[in-house]
């Protein structure tokens, strides 16, 4: 129980979260979402951290959540770095363009 | 411990190169560092000790020294096969640190002891790698590679750090000591959420190792990617992941085998069947050979699933990476001699024996070896996960394995009667740079060598 809310309803939110993020990743085509959907799983498990942590009365999870965030900026910032460099070349962020690569 | 903090210096100095104007003296330095750590890292093996750092994240322990040994040797022969790859660009010093940041994250994910320090790990080395991978800027098969390894690895990434966060709120802790301990205390009611949280690390696992079915990534990122870091990604991050699957199922997860064993076999059979057949079908060397390195995970995952609560024998999968990594940069090395023109199709390697013989027959052994025919690496490196998987259940694993080899020749015969029995469209010679060269006729010759005593070599291992 955390403030009178079973943890099972966290760990309920967090998985919904991160399972509209998953289906997003598969099934969106425009790159940005695709971004923010991975960047929507990340912070469910954030939140799941922070609940774990609360329960336990242990600091390590939130500790946990900084790296987190620090690693999801870089990988955004690496991303959006390669986005741009496509968006030079074919003037275009859809995923449909992206399919150079076949066999 | 010395090896990773070396490598990290190196990483910091390369970025410091464009600034103080020594650009020419950094492969030098570079190489210089990597064998110091290497000698660090033998050091530290002879000793025997292992130190834990960082209130006991990271430890190099026995297994951990040997897989960094692996990896720091494939790293140096990497530089110098790299060099006139490097000197082509104009951000010279942007890649070398990248590689060696590359090689800070595989180093952790040999040696980590703690959740933090796995995720940390795979990260530090899937970062630098997304940037590698899309390094060609105007190329749109690379920019597309790179964008591809960026998206599949953080989805990879957002299922292991689920996995953890279940993990820590079953077992209150991310140590893997107190997780094993946790287990062994709780062994009969273990709440559901945990099993989720190792089972979706099992599959960010698989993600990263490019086990089927998560392997969809694997021949496009392979493919788009330029030769050289490919060549990378086979080898180092292959050897690293491995480390670090090995230490979390064997080490960490092992009290709760029952659940993994079975999706491991199943996905072992997967990429025995899917990568070889795919694998025979394919034109480019290039995308033949990533089908190949997924059909050589499985046979590495084969050894994790052998060794599940008996005494760790990993001589087995240590042998087999040092065998798939040294017959690794030696093909590797002749496709980006032979595919300069932009052609890594087979046709390219028509007439080889005619235009470069010493290539030809370096690139015949490196196929022999990674086929598995005696007196090579590879055949011992598979003859150990056999002998390996007999005692087991899983005999029908064994049965997959060797038909499926069969399919293997057959594609790695190709890329030999095409060198030796195809027509040339040109008899120009190919001219190889000596350096290159070297490294080529080097791991050939290791290949050869660790084939003839490899006992020596899988006791050198045994601990």
């Amino acid at each position: 129980m955390i403030n009178g809310i079973s943890i099972n309803m966290y760990l309920m939110l967090s998985t919904i979260i991160f399972i509209i993020g998953a289906i997003g990743v598969m099934a969106r085509r425009n790159t940005i979402i695709l971004f923010m959907c991975i960047e929507l799983m990340l912070n469910a498990v954030n939140l799941l951290l922070v609940a774990f942590s609360r329960l336990h009365n242990d600091s390590n999870g939130q500790v946990f959540v900084f790296f987190v965030m620090a690693v999801a900026a870089a990988e955004v910032a690496v991303g959006l770095a390669i986005l741009s460099m496509i968006y030079r070349n074919i003037k275009s962020i859809d995923t449909d363009l992206l399919s150079k690569l076949k066999n | 411990m010395k090896g990773l903090l070396i490598i990290s210096g190196l990483g910091i100095l390369a970025m410091l190169a464009e600034v103080f104007k020594f650009k020419k003296l950094l492969l030098p330095l570079v190489l210089l560092g990597i064998v110091a750590a290497f000698a660090f890292n033998f050091m530290e093996w002879n000793t025997g000790l292992s130190i834990p750092y960082f209130d006991n994240m990271i430890g190099f322990d026995k297994p951990a020294l040997a897989f960094s040994g692996i990896i720091l040797a494939t790293a140096f022969f990497w530089f110098i096969l790299a060099n006139d790859y490097f000197e082509e660009d104009t951000n010279l010093v942007d890649h070398f640190a990248l590689v060696l940041f590359a090689l800070v994250g595989a180093l952790m994910l040999t040696s980590f002891k703690n959740m933090t320090t796995l995720f940390l790990g795979v990260e530090i080395m899937s970062i630098p790698l997304y940037v590698l991978a899309a390094s060609k800027k105007h190329d749109m098969k690379s920019n597309e590679a790179g964008f591809k390894y960026l998206i599949m690895g953080s989805f990879a990434s957002a299922f292991l750090l689920f996995g953890i966060a279940l993990i820590y709120g079953a077992s209150g802790s991310f140590d893997l000591h107190k997780i094993s301990d946790y287990i062994s205390a709780n062994a009969n009611d273990l709440p559901m959420f945990f099993y989720v949280g190792v089972v979706m690390m099992l599959v960010a696992m698989c993600f990263k190792v490019s086990a089927a079915p998560f392997h969809f990534w694997t021949p496009d990122v392979y493919e788009g990617s330029p030769t050289l870091i490919t060549a990378l990604m086979s080898t180092v991050v292959k050897t690293a992941a491995f480390a670090a699957i090995l230490r979390l199922f064997l080490v960490d997860f092992a009290g709760v085998n029952e659940l993994w064993k079975g999706i491991l076999a199943t996905v072992i059979a997967l990429s025995l069947i899917i990568a070889n057949f795919t694998a025979a079908m394919q034109t480019s060397v290039k995308r033949m050979l990533a089908y190949s390195s997924i059909s050589h995970a499985a046979f590495m995952l084969m050894v994790i699933l052998a060794n599940v609560r008996s005494n760790l024998s990993l001589d087995a999968i240590i042998y087999y990476s040092l065998a798939y990594s040294v017959g690794s940069i030696a093909a590797f090395g002749v496709l980006y001699n032979v595919s300069r023109k932009g052609d890594e199709t087979y046709s390219a390697f028509n007439g080889l024996a005619k235009r470069n013989p010493a290539l030809a027959l370096c690139m015949a052994v490196a196929m022999f070896s990674l086929a598995g025919i005696p007196v090579t690496a590879g055949f011992f490196a598979k003859y150990f996960v056999f002998t390996a998987m007999i005692g087991t259940p899983y005999k029908w694993l064994l049965i997959l394995a060797v038909l499926t080899s069969v399919v293997g020749v057959y594609y790695y015969l190709k890329v030999i009667i095409a060198m030796y029995f195809g027509k040339a469209e040109t008899t120009e010679k190919i001219a190889v740079e000596k350096s290159q060269l070297f490294v080529i006729v080097f791991t050939t010759l290791a290949t050869l060598a660790i084939g003839i005593v490899p006992s020596f070599v899988a006791e050198m291992f045994k601990f």
